[in-house]
């Protein structure tokens, strides 16, 4: 049986401007939690609907999850002072998939869309990672990400920090010279449609984290549709189950 | 404990809880939050005679106290559903409540003709999508549409036929007699009110669709008000929801004269809803002493 649970808010901090880091306490969802999963979480208040949130990292009973003041529902999250209470559903969706066979994996994020990224760049322990970011301002994580791979190479749009231009730039340049047998990424659209056509084009396989709006979350209202290449009944398919981690080759990114 | 069994069309329910089509899918993903049996009944999403695709996305925006949604119908068709998914349903000890739109009456009619073979317990007419284009809501709003659309799939239908009204017309009492002369057995309300959400940044509507289906907390006055308002004017049973949250809104819809009411838009904030819904019913029946939960159905008297 899956259950929603009340999971205490521990600890919190704002690590960018409009940029929290929660961290919640629930045996049951860290223990289950993979990588690339997400929790659906009830922002309080009057908002009717709960706010998918990806899992930057699990364990030991605790879940950790970053997101960015975006509207009415995660304004009324970021309110919430240590020792309040959260309600949760989750661990939610399909998460990224990780092969034993793969030697050199990328991961590859932008923006917000790096927190996801992190449990599983862990996991992976030999990753190359690429992280964008708008500007200096915006750079979160690199310390964290630079701790757990085996490469952190961080950039900024306006060349404020780190390499000067759009990461997915980067992580070109860095393919001309090396091999990558697996990619992984999360990020705003732009980049994603940027980093599924460099896989495509070099044959390397390309998973991909996708955001949209969502209802229930567990698969059951088909709001949160994103296309994909198949015809009929299956144009659509469910970001919250089918994903949010889908491999490049099955969705389109189209608006 | 009070008797919450509803006899509905002649079919048993065993409490009057059942959910919204289109909100539970076909009830497997709920059915890991609470167990499909605690329902009397479940509605599936709705089906279509052949499978769609539905909207580009967002389909999904929040609005105060609801939600609007512009699926439009994604399904995999009434003879996947006929084959591979109802018999899947049919072990679980609830009553299934099959929805189904047509593009046109044949359409329905081979709709109901498909389902009236298998184990669902009641077919419910769907004439009140706003997110289709063709079909749905266009024949919903007609009084003669709606007669002789019933009138015909009457014919074809040998299971309880319930037609599901639109709030979006001027008098729903007009729609809900003219289905009870076409020969409906039950009527279900409300379906969604059409609405709109701008974006004042992009000025444009969040909905790909641009326009969606208000539901939630936000329509439940107006369902109240429908509901009594049919329980009124025709001799059917009814299945009230819209935007129904608590086991007092349960209550509340049948004092307004439904027989059975679903929970919807309401299990995305709480899928295991069910649970304190029955509570609270139990809860008001006991401190108002009643025995039997038939003696509440349309039981509020006006001023
Ligand atoms: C996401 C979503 C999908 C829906 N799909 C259908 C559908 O396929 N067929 C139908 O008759 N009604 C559909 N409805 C309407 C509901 O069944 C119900 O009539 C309406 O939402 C009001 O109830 P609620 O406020 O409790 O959700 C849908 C509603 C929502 C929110």
């Amino acid at each position: 049986m899956k259950k929603q649970e009340v999971c205490k808010l521990i600890k919190k901090s704002e690590i960018a401007d409009g940029i929290f880091d929660f961290i919640i306490e629930s045996a049951d969802i860290a223990a289950e939690a993979q990588c690339g999963q997400f929790l659906h979480i009830a922002c309080g208040g009057n908002m009717f609907l709960r706010r998918p949130i990806s899992i930057c990292d699990a364990s030991n009973g605790e879940i950790r999850f970053i997101f960015e003041v975006k509207g009415e529902g995660t304004k009324l999250l970021s309110k919430k002072a240590v020792g309040d209470v959260i309600d949760v559903v989750g661990p939610l969706g399909h998460g990224f998939e990780i092969k034993r066979s793969v030697r050199k994996p990328i991961v590859i994020g932008g923006g917000i869309g790096v927190f996801p990224l992190y449990k599983l760049t862990k996991q992976l322990t030999n990753a190359t990672v690429f992280l964008g970011f708008r500007n200096k301002s915006r750079v979160v994580m690199e310390d964290e990400f630079d701790a757990v791979s085996a490469l952190t190479i961080v950039g900024t749009d306006d060349g404020s920090y780190g390499y000067n231009g759009y990461i997915a730039s980067a992580m070109e340049g860095y393919l001309n010279l090396n091999d990558c047998d697996m990619i992984y990424s999360c990020g705003p659209m732009p980049m994603l449609r940027a980093v599924k056509k460099i896989a495509e084009e070099r044959g390397i396989p390309c998973q991909i984290s996708l955001e949209q709006r969502m209802g229930c979350g567990i698969g059951a209202c088909l709001a949160c549709a994103c296309e994909t290449k198949k015809d009929g009944t299956e144009r659509y398919a469910k970001v919250c189950a089918n994903g949010p981690v889908f491999y490049s080759e099955e969705v389109t990114l189209n608006d | 404990m009070t008797d919450m069994k509803i006899n509905f069309c002649g079919v048993e329910f065993k409490n009057p809880i059942v959910t919204a089509s289109g909100t539970f899918g076909f009830g497997m993903e709920y059915n890991e939050f609470a167990p499909l049996a605690e329902y009397g009944g479940i509605g599936a999403k709705g089906l279509t005679r052949v499978p769609r695709a539905g909207n580009p996305p967002p389909r999904i925006a929040e609005t105060p106290s609801g939600i609007l949604n512009s699926i439009g119908l994604q399904n995999p068709g009434v003879e996947y559903f006929a084959e591979y998914i109802m018999p899947i349903l049919a072990e679980y000890d609830t009553n299934v409540i099959v929805n189904i739109s047509g593009n046109t009456v044949e359409e329905y009619c081979e709709m109901a003709e498909i389902i009236s073979a298998t184990d669902a317990a009641l077919v419910e007419l769907n004439i009140s999508c706003p997110n289709v284009k063709h079909g749905g809501l266009a024949f919903g709003t007609d009084a003669n549409v709606v007669n002789s659309l019933t009138k015909e799939v009457r014919k074809h239908c040998t299971k309880p036929l319930v037609v599901k009204l639109s709030p979006n017309v001027t008098s729903i009492t007009e729609i809900a007699k003219a289905a009870e002369d076409g020969g409906a057995d039950g009527l279900s309300l409300i379906n969604t009110l059409l609405g709109m959400k701008i974006d004042i940044e992009t000025k444009r509507p969040i909905l790909k669709n641009n326009t969606g289906g208000l539901s939630g907390p936000a329509v439940k006055p107006v369902a109240v008000r429908m509901i009594h308002e049919v329980h009124n004017a025709v001799k059917l049973p009814l299945i009230g929801m819209g935007g129904v949250m608590t086991g007092s809104d349960v209550i509340e819809l049948m004092l307004a004269g439904a027989s059975l009411v679903a929970l919807g838009t309401s299990l995305f904030a709480k899928p295991d809803l069910i649970y304190d819904v029955k509570r609270d019913m139990q809860s008001y029946m006991d401190r108002h002493n009643i025995e039997d939960i038939n003696t509440i159905i349309g039981a509020a008297q006006m001023w």
